[in-house]
């Protein structure tokens, strides 16, 4: 199906000419066939725009309250049910889209460049460099996380930006480590030989090389890296780093949820479900898109 | 086509372990178990949902609720709690006298009062024990429990150090004269109920350690001498605390149980989830999302006791926002308590409008503050901030918990709806909270108040001015004079009368907001006997017993 | 070989040494202290506890004080638990942590591997889609879902194991599949990126046109280097598996170490705070270690 380029070529072109409109094009012709992808795309764009405009038309505020529906299953009027505030579950799954797919992508971007270019200098320079970058990385993963959570929130004033220094802080690690690992089995092939012996720039060849060629493993970990920093993100707004009540993201839906999943199962489903379908699509959206980018996988 | 053979492969065995794992769950199902309450109810043998994994077991050094309960089964008072209404009942000592002005008491301990060791329990034996609490050095979290003694507060804060001068004596082996700085009636109570007033066999605590030093090892199962009901048999952190019957205990003959296993389940949920599974007796508490379920389906599982204490919020007078006593009184009765305790908290809980808990004692505040919103619009507008117009930010403070912040979000928006003041919320984890609040560095702070004793001084002596407790900026000269002359007299009807005039002063000036007088929300096998409700949620274990389901 | 672990040792020092600083004074910064709590404390009281811990004496010299405890590996005592030194408290907990978590791994390993190498072999036929959807479910589902789901289901409506605990043989089932499924599922996502990255390697490619069997390519070729991405994920991740889940532990009445990870912290515990970091730290370093010998045996190229 694919057009799969002889094993012998160079996966990325060594010389300065750009890929090229075609790459692209093609990349996106090959997306476009992959069913799935498309179908992830189009779940995450309607999702996005579910969250993004749905508060304009919904007749409920995020924190108004009715006590006369306490935890009230899904209804005509409450089409995802209401919470334990009897506030209107609907609403707040918008709002806290917006907080869980911002955190979700931002934070995760924050660690996926962090942590690709320190994985991929430490694993391309090696030696004493990769040493030492190394040590730090095995200090930081050591450093007790609560203990900085709880200064972060003491020494500065509250704001949303603490909340990606805090995520940012652990997520890009072990983003590190696997990039080394994989730059360090990448070095020693013939291309990166020849790409030094034709003398081109370490910088040059780490960021048109390297980092391309372990895209593999690094999308694969940037799909698992987003539910572990929306729910991160849940466990640090509950101490109080994050988004402050009554707004909500759906994390901390999911959270509140899950401790009453017996009474009121829809309190965890509907967030849930969310959660999940943004994961899935995501994951078969990038999926896809590694495919349509990586010319070297065939699928015999 | 190559591949086929490794995906048949790993196929096949993938199928095989599946199948591995049904047979072995199969096999494990087979025939219903006796669950472990059934068991240990035939063996009378209390499974104890305790919450917490105590800090220790020393009653000299610890300071909370779950460590009370296991100490409460391994030592004694000299004087102890009636089983339904907590007055005091003989314990260690068989009888007491009181002189005329109330402020020596004679005790008399009984001839077969043992450690569990053996050894005779002593006048002496109280005498070092309440010398070794107050010694600075220990550092004792609760040592002015011992302050209505007399020079306790003195030598407790160094200022005096001849230990002969504290108000304690022993006349001889058996008889023990406690003399006070006043008349204080609830002494008794206070003795009965809390762990400080309560002996420890001193040869045994000089034995593993400093015994004027925290971090002394004699609490360790192998080590521990106590003169209750039970013993200490084994302590493993985090997963249970064994007590088992004291042959050597005075009153042996009529205790029941056989032990106690104290489970320390820190997650409300696990603790619902293995009650139902059968492994506890009885939880600590019930998350309130269950609470309608249990009503209405189990009903006989669920206890909802009233509770000596007190949720209120802390108001900073001395904030620019609530400096005017007008806006302090609007924010309080905007608030819709009983909506609050029916909807939020669904515990039974019963709204607050005053501090003291009603019937503490026998006393209930005269002075009822009210929920009157037209009131309230017209005292915001007479401080000079209509609709809330101009009225500096109003930051609601509160620590980390699902409850908390649930209550925090339902005023916020009674201000929000009903004076349009908007409030903004904070929370925090715990010991920052707790540094927020002793610098006074909030608007408005979540507390609450457990008492100590059933007394409302417990209460209201934690807004005098200088005490540490107070922690919101106010005072006032009227209010300590009321309660330090309250903690003086000795007719019980004059002194209420004192408090009842401190609490109409604190009630008017507002420095807190009370929001509702607590419950305890539990679940209680119906197989647990002689087991009573009661304000300070006491259940002495000499007299519970199991009584297991007839098969 | 000899050199590269000789090596890596010796730098293991540093790397605690700052550890160990830092977080003595990211602890001794953080507001609040061990002896505050809701019922005011008196000033001499905490005087005199402070003066116990070594408290009161200045910064520089409590930290002298603490770095030569600790290079007789004394972690000193607890301020929350009063008659507990953390080394006991840390000799009593990991090793429950410590089973827990080896069998967790291992349920991780062999689901995750198995998963990602059957999605691999067939990328985007229904095999695939369904290891993948099997292991996203995984993903989707966090512990303190699962968890709950877990003893709702065998604990409470079929009653095979109990809700809590850790005193039967049987009690180890519900937290090791919660703990092994929530690792099981990363495990299966890296594994099947890193084969597929592999199979489509040219020699791989040689290797079947030489009519090597499936089986042969897979364990002799593909594994090693499709594990790459596997193991570089595991080293930290298996420091933390092994010290414990907080969640995992709290949701199972586990008396496992990672709680106190957590608790140690809200309680101001400083030595207990301190002590496991090091502890933890020490982990840390020696996993990594091990990655890197593996990753270096995994891949050939790669010289000591």
């Amino acid at each position: 199906m694919m057009q799969a380029l002889p094993v012998t070529e160079l996966p990325a072109p060594l010389t300065a000419a750009e890929p090229g409109v075609s790459l692209w094009r093609d990349a996106w012709l090959r997306l476009r066939k992959n069913r799935l992808a498309v179908f992830g795309g189009a779940t995450l764009i309607f999702i996005t725009l579910f969250c993004l405009v749905g508060p304009w038309f919904a007749p409920y505020r995020y924190e108004q309250q009715d006590f006369a529906q306490y935890a009230k299953p899904p209804s005509a009027q409450h089409w995802f049910g209401t919470d334990k505030l009897g506030r209107d579950q609907l609403t707040r799954i918008m709002y806290g889209g917006r907080i869980s797919l911002g955190v979700g992508i931002c934070a995760t971007l924050v660690s996926l460049t962090i942590g690709m270019l320190y994985g991929a200098f430490a694993g391309f320079l090696g030696g004493k460099v990769d040493v030492v970058l190394m040590r730090i990385v095995d200090i930081l993963y050591a450093l007790p996380f609560m203990v900085f959570v709880i200064l972060l929130m003491t020494v500065f004033t509250r704001n949303i930006i603490l909340l990606f220094v805090a995520i940012g802080a652990v997520e890009w690690l072990t983003m590190a480590r696997i990039v080394r690992g994989q730059v360090q089995s990448l070095r020693k092939q013939e291309f990166i030989e020849a790409a030094l012996s034709l003398g081109l720039s370490r910088r040059r060849i780490v960021l048109r090389h390297m980092i391309p060629n372990v895209l593999g493993p690094v999308a694969v970990y940037t799909t698992l890296t987003i539910p572990a920093v929306m729910l991160l993100e849940a466990f640090l707004s509950f101490l109080g780093l994050g988004v402050q009540p009554p707004m909500s993201s759906w994390g901390t839906m999911i959270k509140d949820g899950a401790e009453l999943m017996e009474e009121f199962p829809w309190l965890l489903l509907i967030p849930a479900t969310f959660f999940s379908l943004t994961l899935f699509s995501l994951n078969f959206l990038g999926d896809g898109l590694r495919d349509a980018l990586d010319v070297r996988t065939s699928k015999d | 086509m190559a591949n086929r053979p490794a995906y048949q492969v790993l196929k096949m065995k993938l199928l095989n372990s599946l199948l591995m794992l049904t047979v072995i769950s199969l096999l494990a199902g087979c025939g219903q178990r006796e669950t472990r309450v059934e068991v240990a109810a035939r063996e009378q043998i209390l499974l104890y949902g305790n919450k917490t994994e105590p800090q220790d077991l020393d009653p000299h050094v610890v300071e909370g609720v779950g460590e009370h309960t296991i100490i409460a089964t391994l030592l004694e008072g000299l004087v102890a709690e009636d089983p339904k209404t907590l007055d005091p009942v003989p314990g260690l000592a068989e009888r007491w006298e009181m002189s005329p002005d109330g402020k020596v008491y004679t005790f008399h301990i009984r001839s077969n009062a043992k450690w569990s060791n053996g050894d005779p329990v002593t006048a002496d034996d109280f005498v070092k024990s309440y010398r070794r609490i107050l010694t600075p050095s220990l550092g004792s979290k609760y040592s002015y429990m011992l302050y209505p003694m007399k020079n306790a507060k003195a030598f407790n804060e160094g200022k005096i150090t001849d230990p002969a001068q504290l108000g304690i004596r022993a006349v001889d082996a058996r008889t023990l004269e406690l003399t006070l700085e006043c008349p204080t009636s609830y002494l008794l109570n206070s003795m009965a109920s809390h762990y400080t007033w309560w002996a420890v066999h001193m040869p045994t605590v000089e034995k593993y350690g400093d015994p004027y030093k925290p971090g002394n090892k004699w609490t360790r199962p192998e080590n521990y001498v106590g003169n209750g009901p039970f013993i200490l048999t084994e302590w493993v952190p985090n997963s249970v605390i064994r007590v088992r019957k004291n042959t050597n205990y005075w009153d042996a003959a009529n205790v029941r149980l056989n032990g106690v296993d104290f489970l320390p389940i820190e997650s409300v949920d696990s603790e619902e989830r293995s009650f139902r599974a059968g492994q506890l007796h009885r939880t600590e508490e019930l998350p309130n999302g269950k609470i309608d379920a249990y009503r209405k389906d189990n009903p006989q599982l669920l206890r909802m006791d009233d509770y000596l204490g007190n949720y209120f919020y802390r108001l900073n007078v001395t904030h620019p926002a609530l400096k005017d006593k007008r806006v302090r009184r609007a924010l309080n009765q905007a608030i819709d308590r009983q909506a609050i305790v029916d909807t939020v908290t669904r515990g039974g809980q019963k709204p607050a409008f005053a501090f003291t808990p009603p019937g503490t004692a026998g006393y209930t505040s005269r002075t009822q503050l009210k929920f009157d919103l037209e009131g309230a619009k017209k005292l915001l507008a007479e401080a000079g901030y209509p609709d809330g117009k101009g009225l500096p930010p109003i930051e609601i403070h509160y620590n980390t918990s699902e409850n908390h912040r649930a209550i925090a979000e339902t005023i916020q928006q009674m201000w929000k709806k009903n004076l349009g003041v908007d409030a903004t919320l904070r929370n925090e984890e715990w010991k920052v909270y707790m540094d927020t609040q002793s610098s006074t560095n909030y608007v408005v702070s979540r507390a609450g108040w457990i008492g100590d004793y059933p007394d409302p001084n417990t209460f209201l002596e934690t807004f005098l001015s200088a005490g540490g407790n107070n922690r919101t900026g106010w005072g006032s000269a009227e209010y300590d004079r009321l309660i330090n002359q309250a903690a003086c007299t000795n007719d019980k009807q004059q002194r209420f009368e004192l408090l009842q005039q401190a609490e109409a002063i604190l009630l008017d000036e507002l420095p807190l907001l009370p929001i509702y007088y607590y419950t305890r929300v539990y679940l209680l096998s119906p197989m647990v006997k002689n087991w009573h409700p009661n304000y300070q949620d006491h259940h002495p274990f000499k007299y519970v017993y199991l009584e297991a389901p007839a098969k | 070989m000899f050199r590269f672990i000789v090596a890596r040792l010796l730098q293991t020092i540093p790397v605690l040494f700052v550890v160990a600083t830092l977080t003595f004074f990211m602890v001794r910064v953080m507001p609040g202290g061990p002896f505050d709590s809701e019922r005011a404390l008196a000033p001499e009281i905490k005087h005199e506890l402070e003066a116990y811990y070594g408290f009161d004496k200045p910064v520089a010299q409590q930290y002298l004080i603490y770095l030569g405890r600790l290079l007789h590996g004394d972690l000193g005592p607890s301020t929350k638990f009063a008659n507990r030194s953390v080394n006991e408290m840390i000799a009593a907990t990991f090793p429950v942590s410590l089973q827990l978590g080896g069998m967790a791994l291992g349920l991780a390993l062999l689901l995750g591997i198995t998963a990602g190498v059957i999605a691999a072999l067939r990328p985007n036929s229904s095999l695939d889609y369904s290891a993948s959807g099997i292991s996203m479910m995984g993903i989707c589902l966090p512990t303190f879902v699962l968890g709950p789901l877990l003893v709702f289901a065998f604990a409470l409506k079929l009653r095979w194991v109990n809700a809590s605990g850790w005193f039967d043989a049987t009690d180890r089932i519900l937290p090791t599949v919660t703990l092994g499924i929530a690792y099981a599922a990363y495990v299966a996502r890296l594994t099947r990126g890193g084969m597929l990255e592999i199979l489509s390697q040219d020699f791989i490619r040689t290797a079947r046109a030489k009519g090597a069997s499936e089986v042969r390519i897979i364990s002799r070729h593909a594994l090693r280097g499709g594990l790459l991405p596997v193991i570089s994920y595991l080293g930290p991740a298996a420091a933390g598996i092994l010290t414990g889940s907080f969640v995992i532990e709290t949701i199972f009445q586990i008396p496992g170490l990672g709680r106190h990870f957590v608790t140690s912290t809200f309680n101001r515990d400083s030595s207990m705070i301190t002590g496991i970091v090091v502890f933890y730290a020490l982990l840390i370093v020696f996993f990594n270690l091990v990655v890197d010998i593996l990753q270096i045996w995994f891949n050939p190229k790669l010289k000591f």
